[in-house]
């Protein structure tokens, strides 16, 4: 409009157009550019070169394949005979005496037969070992004196097998197969996670649940002295492969952790807010001093007060919370602050007009003005804590995060793993969805 | 209603008014009463459980806060003069951590900037698949960072890649919500305009919608980056790499090397002190303050 207005000015007007230009030209070149280089920078700084060499993708192939799937111990034991049958070879997932899964047939007292998957099959006869895989034959692996021997149908050893004169390993592609000296084992690998409901010493092992609604339904007792219902929910709860009652409790104890940590440091961040903030506080060395808390609070990070909490506490949920709550503290403080220097002085003004005295000002000409924003802020760090507290239980050692990290570090219950997992990200869409819906419900109400 | 309205004038109806206000003032006060007896019995009962499933109960751990703080501090006056060639030390531990916080926003801003224009209604390239992006977004955000890092470090092994690609991941979750967001309020002008002259979808985001949104998604990179400043140095402590891991073995060691510890929280105090500063300094600069 003004170039129309002044013609003089088009001259420059243009030349700043020009000008604006090449700085955009360049700048969409060197912005891409600065990335690119920062990149190539991180490449060596990350050793990304070193990373392929030490990357275990058997380990990413273990971990993917056990997270659906289980595998069945069929043991033979060398030394001092007797054939045991085990859900990941687990103390608490053997088989009771008497009991053998669906695709084992007891063929003598010592020895067993195995259905494999993809049409292979093994035999175990005491110590011996007969693995048969369609179109190749029978390998047998047996035991002379302290050697251990394998015959191949053809002589030669195939590469999915590994032998020497103390241990072979078969890995079929249907199953796998070990022998030493100390045992004669068959893995058998099934679909699924292994006695999630219910463990095999449960009288309700392997029901379907069409009978499991029937049994609950029906008046005769499983159990003596307990009704179906009850003693279902008990043999879930208690079941000793999943643990669900404790990583329930976990769950509760990192949502405890979130909600204390959160709803304390917005109580105490309240009252401090009051005196950081410009209209509320009238000398300047409390705010200044108050400021200065609020950034050094969240300046020291939940990572050091964690790791201070945790050596005055001890581990556990309590600490986790006041970790949460210290480091909001500072976060709140500042947002409230902020909020409270916003306010709006004519409705105190109308409040301090009735002859009300301070704390009724606080009340009736403040506090209504700036709850949806507390508010909001609040829950929305509700939820952002939940996730917190994960990783802080992690290092404190309480609630899911130190389940997570102690099946993690065993580095074999993947399937438990995955489970946590699972549980953990319900957990915090479920924070999300709860804070979301508290947030509209409230705001709106206020 | 209508009749009170109809009955304005009369004495009977200024006291029903009356009534009838007072009746919902005194609901609404019940109400905010239950909400906080409850609100204060779940604080309490919480607070309670928490003490008796903790190792330490609260009154003991209260009175030992300052004993740890206390004895890094005394060993780390008592070694003063280490403190510099430590943090010297340390240093290039720290700029691991920044670097993967820095490449974490990065990579996750760019994914974030995908997902937020294949998200966001009017811009998006597959309308259809507008929901499977957001449920995809809202899991990513829903995912602790530690989970992803554990696990990558059981394939990856240790080191700083982990931490980067479990941040970013986060990253691309909480951003691309945020970015969506700023999309939405995108003047469509400048993309109909670019779409008449027959630009393909990258180029009408490119050209219409990037130019506009751009400050307001810098500014909220900015603030994530500060996040993950702090994310990158507990995910240290937990598995790998940074000045997160020195922290820990530090600490491990227990007495006798609370000087490299006082040393690392000096670094990391600073480093979040720098980096708060630096950040909000240009998002007010970025958003209209300027």
């Amino acid at each position: 409009m003004t170039a129309i207005a002044d013609m003089p000015q088009t001259e420059s007007l243009h030349d700043t157009a020009t000008r604006l230009i090449a700085r955009k030209r360049i700048l969409a070149f060197a912005v891409p550019g600065v990335i690119l280089a920062y990149f190539g920078y991180l490449f060596f700084a990350f050793d990304i070169p070193g990373l392929m060499d030490r990357a275990r993708m058997d380990n990413a192939a273990i971990l993917v394949a056990d997270s659906y799937s289980y595998k069945t111990h069929v043991t033979h034991d060398n030394r001092n005979g007797g054939l045991s049958f085990a859900v990941e070879g687990e103390a608490k997932g053997t088989y009771p005496e008497g009991m053998v899964p669906e695709f084992v047939t007891m063929s003598g007292d010592d020895a067993v037969r195995i259905e494999l998957k993809a049409g292979e099959s093994a035999e175990i006869n005491g110590s011996t070992l007969r693995y048969i895989v369609p179109d190749y034959g029978t390998v047998t692996v047996r035991m002379e004196g302290r050697e251990i021997l394998l015959d191949t149908p053809d002589g030669a050893v195939p590469d999915w097998i590994s032998a020497s004169s103390s241990r072979v390993n078969i890995t079929g592609a249907g199953g796998r197969a070990s022998v030493t000296r100390a045992r004669t084992e068959v893995f058998r690998y099934s679909f699924g996670w292994e006695l999630f409901w219910f463990t095999l010493d449960s009288p309700f092992h392997g029901k379907t649940p069409v009978e499991l609604a029937g049994l609950v339904l029906s008046g005769d007792r499983v159990v003596e002295g307990k009704s179906n219902l009850a003693a279902i929910v008990q043999d879930v709860w208690t079941n000793k492969m999943w643990r669900h009652s404790d990583v329930l409790w976990a769950i509760f104890e990192t949502v405890l952790m979130a909600f204390l940590g959160t709803m304390g440091a917005a109580l105490v961040a309240l009252p401090m807010a009051f005196l950081a903030a410009k209209n509320f506080s009238r000398l300047m060395s409390v705010r200044f001093a108050m400021r200065r808390l609020f950034d050094f609070v969240r300046g020291v990070d939940g990572l050091i007060w964690t790791i201070i909490l945790s050596r005055a506490f001890g581990p556990g949920p309590m600490t986790g919370a006041l970790a949460i709550l210290i480091t909001d503290t500072g976060s709140f403080g500042k947002m409230f602050s902020e909020a409270l220097e916003n306010v709006d002085d004519r409705q105190i003004e109308g409040v301090a007009s009735t002859g009300a005295k301070t704390l009724h000002r606080y009340r009736f000409g403040v506090i209504p003005q700036i709850t949806p924003v507390l508010l909001s802020q609040v829950l929305y760090y509700l939820e952002s804590n939940t996730r917190s507290a994960t990783i802080i239980g992690a290092i404190t050692g309480g609630g899911i995060g130190l389940l997570l990290t102690q099946a993690m570090i065993t580095q074999k219950d993947w399937e438990e793993v995955s489970y946590y997992i699972v549980l953990i990200v319900l957990m915090v869409m479920a924070m999300d969805t709860i804070s979301g819906w508290l947030r509209r419900r409230l705001i709106k109400g206020a | 209603m209508a009749d009170t309205t109809l009955n304005q004038g009369s004495p009977e109806g200024t006291a029903e008014i009356r009534d009838a206000y007072m009746a919902m003032t005194r609901t609404k006060r019940m109400y905010g009463g239950i909400m906080l007896v409850v609100f204060i019995a779940l604080m309490t009962s919480g607070f309670m459980l928490a003490d008796s499933r903790n190792a330490g109960g609260f009154w003991d751990g209260i009175l030992n806060i300052f004993q740890f703080p206390g004895e890094v501090l005394a060993e780390a006056s008592a070694k003063a003069a280490n403190l510099p060639a430590l943090m010297v030390k340390f240093f290039p531990s720290l700029l691991e951590t920044v670097n993967i916080a820095a490449a974490s926003t990065l990579v996750g801003g760019l994914l974030a900037i995908v997902l937020s224009l294949l998200s966001t209604r009017g811009l998006a390239r597959f309308p259809r698949l507008i929901g499977l992006f957001r449920r995809m977004m809202d899991i990513m955000r829903a995912v602790p960072e530690i989970v992803i890092a554990l696990v990558l470090i059981f394939i990856l092994g240790g080191g700083p890649v982990p931490a980067m690609i479990a941040i970013a991941f986060h990253t691309a979750g909480a951003l691309g919500k945020l970015f969506s967001e700023v999309n939405e309020n995108a003047d469509l002008k400048p993309v109909e305009g670019l779409a008449s002259v027959g630009a393909n979808w990258a180029q009408r985001m490119l050209l219409g919608v990037v130019p506009q949104v751009a400050p307001n998604w810098l500014s909220y990179a900015l603030l994530r980056f500060e996040i993950n400043i702090r994310a990158s140095a507990i995910l240290g402590f937990v598995g790998s790499g940074g000045i997160g891991y020195d922290l820990k073995n530090a600490f491990s060691w227990g007495q006798g090397r609370y000087d490299e510890v006082a040393a690392i929280f000096i670094l990391l105090f600073l480093t979040i002190v720098f980096f708060d500063q630096l950040s909000s300094h240009y998002r007010n600069k970025l958003v209209g303050k300027a």
